[in-house]
């Protein structure tokens, strides 16, 4: 912020400079608006159609408000559409996985980082390997697997890869909060008579409550809108999650896409609800996971 | 405590889950996906032993085009490094040297990159839509009939119409990264370089490009391997066609198991996909080291 007053008080001699800065200022202000609204209009687009018919999307009405909000594509979407179902097979997966992830991740990390043993270190970056392997990599023998174990088409399906590519990124976040908390605890903690077990679920486990949250919105992220494997690896309607049964949905809904805006509102809105109030935190946890990596 | 600490029992069970997790997902499914390259193997029945020869048809066969559709990724990642990756280099810049609604700013531009590629995909659908789509309505109204088209249907069109949603969904990343990298600058830096008479432009160039240069080395990275591996927003809009003009070789990859049953064919995509994301993170990490 300080260098602000410097460039107010820059010496009088600047001023044709400065006036150019300012035009120039404002065109890139200008460009700031206008890609800002680039990225919000598509929404903006999306939750108006997903409440008119036909008629006002096709003509009448392209970009405006609905003239008569159509709730009623949100029950088709629900009901014909079966939304309501990929929505519940959506949060049972990202559930699940997240909850695996946290605790396998927040386990590994601590023999990691609070056990003695030599090769830790080692194991720490062979975990970090799984920050650059593409998905592609797994996916022919993850299905043939799959398919062997009977296991395509459950939510198995999905939780085991989805927690098992979501570990690298976990274990990397929990390193680093875990170093931050004193080994005095441990040890404090030890003295008391605690076990290993007890240190770990008693005094590290709850100091880690904002690795937990960045973990966990990250990982709902990934799962929430992953597309590949949920459409290789189930067919069955029942356990199809919001992206596959959004695309499902398109296919039915070819020539009426209010429905289909409604479909993908209810996609969609759980995470911008989550981002409108986290998103700093999401935010950081993106640049944790790049940066570090 | 040492000793409890150091105990074999414990260390195996806090670490086995994840290691079971990561070897058998990650690490074994490499290993395993390279074994079938090396065989004509339609998933079920009996594995057939040849060689090198799905790599020699692939980079042969123009039945396949496995070449167009690595061009086609490559293109891709050409205009991600020379649009996308400046444009958000130079958001960054202005958001990060702090201005007006920076924070709003900053959340509305990385709004897209948490949305569903599948829902960006169908809203693309729409504003594609030959009849009824917004860019084709927009044309119609300001008189220019003539340029309205079925943009993913014309093969000539296809491959720019997937590409800009593509590269518009991530530059919000991109600048998050590289904001966070501007941020970092210590201000003492910009303040010494401003008392000099420096102009805003000057300190960019001078201080925080240079400054920020690891973190344009993992956005180059990202933006290379993302392309390379790019998938679901062309999955949606025209899964690789009209007449394979979109194709890239994720596409070609999922095509050649569950359409052909080539598993063989199939995973010897893959690992060649591995090998040049890793190929190309090498060779930028080379670059960006031989510049220092």
């Amino acid at each position: 912020m300080a260098f602000f007053t410097h460039g107010d008080s820059l010496p009088d001699n600047k001023h044709g400079k400065k006036r150019s800065g300012k035009l120039g200022g404002g065109i890139s202000y200008g460009i700031l608006l206008l890609w800002a609204l680039i990225n919000l209009f598509p929404v903006y687009w999306m939750f108006t159609f997903s409440l008119k018919n036909n008629e006002e999307i096709f003509g009448e009405n392209v970009a405006g408000l609905p003239k008569h909000w159509l709730w009623s594509n949100y029950s088709t979407a629900l009901n014909t559409g079966e939304m309501g179902k990929y929505f519940v097979n959506s949060v049972i997966v990202a559930v699940a996985t997240i909850v695996i992830t946290l605790v396998v991740a927040l386990m590994a990390t601590y023999a990691m980082s609070r056990l003695v043993w030599r090769g830790r270190k080692m194991m720490n970056k062979f975990f970090m390997l799984g920050l650059t392997i593409p998905i592609h990599a797994s996916i022919v023998p993850i299905y043939v697997t799959l398919s062997r174990l009977h296991m395509l088409n459950t939510y198995w399906a999905l939780i085991i890869p989805y927690s098992a590519f979501s570990l690298s990124m976990g274990i990397l976040i929990c390193t680093g909060f875990m170093s931050e908390l004193p080994y005095e605890l441990d040890e404090a903690a030890c003295i008391d008579g605690c076990g290993v077990w007890g240190i770990f679920f008693r005094i590290i486990v709850p100091l880690m409550k904002p690795a937990v949250a960045t973990i966990g919105i990250y990982t709902f992220l990934q799962c929430w809108n992953e597309l590949m494997f949920a459409n290789i690896f189930i067919s069955s309607s029942t356990y199809k999650t919001l992206p596959v049964g959004v695309q499902a949905l398109s296919g039915q809904y070819l020539t009426e896409w209010g429905p289909i805006g409604a479909a993908l509102v209810m996609a969609t809105f759980p995470t911008l609800f989550v981002y409108i109030f986290l998103s700093k935190r999401i935010q950081e946890s993106f640049i944790a996971g790049a940066i570090k990596g | 405590m040492k000793k409890m600490h150091s105990n074999k029992l414990h260390i195996a069970i806090f670490l086995l889950p994840a290691l079971l997790l990561f070897v058998g997902v990650l690490i074994a499914p490499i290993v395993m996906s390279t074994y079938y390259s090396f065989f004509d193997w339609n998933g079920f029945g009996a594995k057939t032993f040849i060689g090198l020869s799905n790599y020699k048809e692939l980079f042969s066969s123009n039945a396949i085009g496995f070449m167009k559709a690595l061009v086609n990724s490559l293109i891709l990642a050409l205009l991600s490094v020379g649009i996308q990756l400046p444009f958000a280099l130079w958001l960054a810049l202005k958001l990060g040297k702090g201005i007006r609604g920076e924070r709003a700013f900053l959340s509305v531009y990385f709004m897209p990159v948490l949305i569903s590629t599948v829902v960006i995909g169908q809203l693309w659908l729409k504003i594609y839509n030959p009849s009824y789509g917004i860019l084709n309505v927009l044309l119609r109204s300001i008189g220019l009939d003539n340029l309205a088209k079925a943009w993913l249907g014309t093969k000539e069109t296809a491959l720019g119409a997937c590409f800009v949603p593509t590269l518009w969904q991530y530059v919000g990343y991109h600048m998050l990264l590289l904001y966070a990298g501007v941020k970092s600058v210590p201000p003492e830096l910009r303040e010494a370089a401003m008392l000099d008479g420096a102009t805003e432009g000057q300190v960019n160039r001078f201080i925080v490009i240079p400054y920020i240069k690891p973190i344009l080395k993992i956005s180059m990275i990202f933006a290379i391997t993302g392309s390379l591996k790019s998938f679901d927003l062309i999955y949606v809009l025209t899964n690789g066609g009209p007449l394979h003009a979109t194709e890239v070789p994720s596409t070609l990859m999922i095509n050649m198991l569950f359409l052909r049953n080539r598993y063989g064919m199939g995973s010897t995509i893959a690992v060649l996909l591995i090998v040049l994301c890793f190929g190309f993170a090498l060779i930028i990490n080379a670059i960006f080291r031989e510049e220092d």
